[in-house]
């Protein structure tokens, strides 16, 4: 069943149904605002939600606490009057605020006085040697199973990397049964001395206890190696085994799935493509939007929430989503703002939400090894471009990520640089010895998703097309 | 300090970087002074058609003469440019569009020029299998092709400085000024002089001879173009259609370029475009119906390159009508990428030995006003 969007014009097009737009969509619509919800997936809840209302896990520990705060959201939601299309793909978005959206095969057209962009993250590149091995694969791949089809691993499966996330899913792969041989952890020993000034920050955040229950959940059951400094995935057509050193020891253990994870960054793609500016963002090691306290962008009109306006997890992006919702009401409907909470508790609210960021950003930063690679490693999975073959070009002439273009085609292939951009940049700026902000990113172009040229040919053509075939 | 060159080219897209190669293949010491970085605008991202086909007759002469440099670009560059040479068709989709292909090729004969060629269907649906049965004939140029841009444009900037042009990439050149016989432009933190200046600044090259006293009819544009995800490889040459907007070319690795001059709206100043994607939709209507192979091919990224274009479509080419030792060569009106190898060398002609035996004359600046030298 195809729902196409039933107006053409809209006060708010909020893009995107995790947290961040989920909130987004049922504050402007709450305060009265003509909203549109248009979302990827088949139900709400974007990656950290995924599933939310239609999951097969049913005991509620399995997944958390934390995971069933999205029901709650999606109520809200469904209360209002906003207007939400599922299996929606958002593939151009431009600075006159004009939306191309793709919904069961068909394009529309849609304009908004307002864009929330509520894009979230991706998983950051992981480029070890070997990990583009069938048998390897992201944690968020991984979870995205579990959450949906409660499908877990039952061959000999390791997780490596770090951060957050990773040990939520092991959490939740153990609760459901799953197997799992070892993880290995490869957040880096100065990394703890470093996050230290920001402990206490940490400490009173809500993701202290949780995170630290978690972790000991999972190291009651399963082998746990830390201070792990290289990693590489190894096998003939398909993992067989996974080598790494830890305090100077190499080893090698067999596996038939490795799941690879270091923490998520901003989905710049849309955003990027749309012309929003953004910033190297030194801490977290990614590109980050330039928002104001209000998360409006620099393209007038377009503001950004959630993880796409730089990682804040669940619970910020919830309030961020009600932030740029109230502004956009503010602008367009400023009686309206009234019924809505006042600017200055949502702002407190963030402030809570965001405690602790500094401590997870500073411990869970990943080490150079893992982010910049070097030889043989593939940097661009589709175009196959390997770490030499980034330097061999740099070193005849090749400045920034889109000179590079010409070189070696890299970021052209399907994926637009979701798997090799920020490679790419760190690996040219450590070659050139500039900054990323320096080198710069790709320039990103629509269709930010591949259309089929059928969809394409079949929109609704420009009024001087018409005329001419009228004249024919 | 003001640094002495040879020559001074404001402006790094492919007719900067070949002018400025030529100048330096002359013995000349020039600097090319790009503001944003070479190939970065239309001569990077255009699609790359090296094409005499369907020119204007004024621009033939260059375009041959390019295409002779073309067919040894290895040899002048030391990169192949990923240049291949299948010809390009032009397509008639009636009997009405062939006669103005016969006529057209009849002219062009008339004038002494061979290389476009008359063919019926048979040839066509031989040079291009995937065309739609319907098509009667058309028109070819044999020894046209496609190459990179990007690749092609970078490949003269490297070749440039590696025979000594001094390349200044990320600097606006401004505050040009004429002093005592010689040019005077800031770059950044530098300056240059020079008895020479070549305007081959692009969407940019208008404002820069307006300011020395020579407007001209010029605007700015934004061709777009499209590309497929990867197809089973079907066709070798470039086909262009005679009566609707569409340029097609199939590349090595299977994806398809879509273009044919749909123009999106240009933010110059912004170094930003943004498409039309309703026209785009006719591009994808128009290979919809002609090559039905393409139908479930994925479309994975759109774009277009800002750059100049004359009213009376065909470029601004030699020297000033004003002013001693400034050049123009801008203008090219979506199609200059073909011509700029050639016209880097006829350019270097001009500047070196006062005149070229290609037959340039109907491009000069003097057609909007007249000399006052």
């Amino acid at each position: 069943m195809t729902v196409a969007p039933k107006r053409e014009d809209y006060d708010v097009v909020v893009i995107g149904a995790g947290p961040a737009g989920l909130a987004a969509a049922a504050t402007s619509a709450e305060a009265g605002l003509s909203t549109l919800l248009l979302d990827e997936n088949i139900g709400p809840g974007g990656q950290v939600f995924r599933a939310i209302s239609s999951t097969p896990v049913t005991d509620r520990n399995q997944l958390g606490a934390d995971y069933w705060v999205g029901a709650d959201l999606v109520q809200s939601l469904r209360a209002s009057n906003a207007e939400v299309i599922h299996r929606a793909t958002v593939w151009s978005l431009d600075r006159n605020l004009d939306i191309a959206v793709s919904i069961g095969g068909a394009s529309a057209f849609v304009k908004a006085r307002r864009v929330i962009l509520a894009t979230g993250a991706l998983e950051r590149p992981f480029p070890i040697p070997g990990w583009t091995l069938p048998g390897v694969m992201t944690a968020g791949a991984a979870q995205t199973m579990l959450k949906s089809s409660a499908l877990v691993p039952d061959g000999r499966t390791v997780i490596a990397g770090q951060g957050p996330l990773l040990w939520l899913l092991a959490a939740q792969i153990l609760r459901l049964g799953g197997r799992l041989d070892r993880i290995l952890d490869t957040t880096e020993r100065g990394n703890y001395f470093a996050a230290l000034p920001h402990a206490f920050a940490f400490l009173t955040s809500p993701y202290f206890t949780k995170g630290l229950s978690m972790m000991r959940e999972v190291k009651a059951k399963v082998q746990v190696v830390s201070g792990v400094t290289e990693l590489a995935a190894a096998g003939d057509g398909q993992l067989a085994s996974v080598s790494y050193v830890a305090g100077g020891k190499r080893e090698i253990i067999p596996a038939d799935l490795l799941l690879l994870h270091q923490g998520v960054v901003p989905n710049v793609n849309l955003a990027m493509a749309a012309g929003v500016e953004h910033r190297w963002d030194d801490l977290q090691l990614c590109w980050s939007p330039v928002l104001d306290a209000s998360g409006n962008s620099s393209v007038s009109g377009i503001a950004i929430a959630g993880d796409g306006a730089g990682i804040g997890g669940a619970n910020a992006a919830v309030v961020r989503g009600r932030i740029a919702a109230r502004a956009a009401v503010e602008a367009l409907a400023p009686a309206a703002a009234a019924k809505l909470p006042a600017m200055a508790t949502l702002r407190s609210d963030l402030a809570k939400a965001e405690r602790g960021r500094l401590f997870l950003d500073t411990l869970f930063r990943p080490a150079p090894q893992f982010r910049i690679p070097s030889g043989d490693t593939i940097v661009c999975r589709c175009e196959e471009v390997t770490a030499k073959d980034v330097l061999d070009s740099v070193a005849i002439g090749a400045t920034g990520p889109n000179q590079l273009k010409a070189y070696r085609r890299t970021g052209m292939g399907p994926c637009q640089g979701r798997l090799c951009g920020l490679t790419v940049t760190e690996l040219m700026a450590q070659a050139r010895g500039k900054t990323p902000q320096e080198i710069g990113y790709y320039r990103l172009r629509a269709p930010v998703k591949p259309i089929t040229l059928a969809e394409l040919a079949a929109v609704p053509k420009s009024e001087a097309d018409i005329k001419a075939v009228v004249r024919g | 300090m003001t640094r002495n060159v040879d020559a001074i080219v404001i402006g790094g897209g492919i007719h900067g970087c070949s002018t400025t190669l030529h100048l330096c293949l002359a013995g000349l010491k020039p600097v090319l002074i790009e503001k944003d970085y070479a190939g970065r605008h239309a001569s990077g991202v255009n699609a790359g058609g090296v094409r005499q086909l369907a020119r204007h007759i004024p621009e033939i002469p260059l375009s041959i003469r390019s295409m002779g440099i073309w067919e040894r670009i290895s040899d002048l560059l030391d990169d192949d440019c990923s240049f291949e040479s299948y010809g390009q068709v032009l397509v008639a989709e009636n009997e009405d569009e062939l006669a103005v292909c016969r006529a057209r090729v009849a002219e062009l004969n008339a004038l002494g020029f061979a290389h476009e060629e008359l063919i019926d269907a048979a040839e066509l649906r031989r040079l291009v299998p995937a065309v739609a049965e319907t098509c009667p004939g058309g028109v070819v140029s044999r020894r046209d092709g496609a190459a990179n841009p990007a690749q092609t444009t970078t490949a003269f900037r490297r070749k440039a400085e590696r025979l000594g042009a001094t390349v200044r990439e990320g600097v606006a050149a401004g505050n040009i000024r004429h002093r005592d016989g010689l040019w005077h432009v800031d770059a950044g933190s530098e300056s240059f002089a020079a008895p020479v200046l070549v305007n081959a600044a692009g969407a940019w090259a208008g404002k820069i001879a307006a300011d020395l006293g020579e407007p001209v009819p010029v605007e700015t544009v934004a061709p777009m173009l499209m590309i497929t995800s990867r197809v089973p490889h079907f066709i070798d040459p470039v086909v262009i259609l005679r009566g609707r907007k569409l340029s097609f070319k199939q590349f090595k690795n299977g994806t398809v370029l879509i273009g044919g001059g749909h123009l999106a709206t240009p933010y110059q100043d912004r170094n930003e475009t943004v498409l039309d994607w309703k026209s785009l939709a006719t591009s994808a209507q128009t290979v919809f119906e002609l090559f039905p192979v393409m139908r479930s091919a994925t479309i994975v990224r759109a774009w277009a390159g800002i750059e100049a274009k004359m009213k009376d479509d065909i470029p601004v080419f030699g020297p000033s009508s004003r002013h001693k030792g400034l050049y123009h060569q801008f203008g090219f009106s979506l199609h200059g990428f073909q011509l700029g190898p050639g016209a880097g060398a006829v350019m270097a002609e001009l500047i070196v030995n006062g005149g070229t035996q290609t037959r340039i004359s109907d491009l000069g600046i003097d057609r909007f006003h007249p000399s006052t030298l």
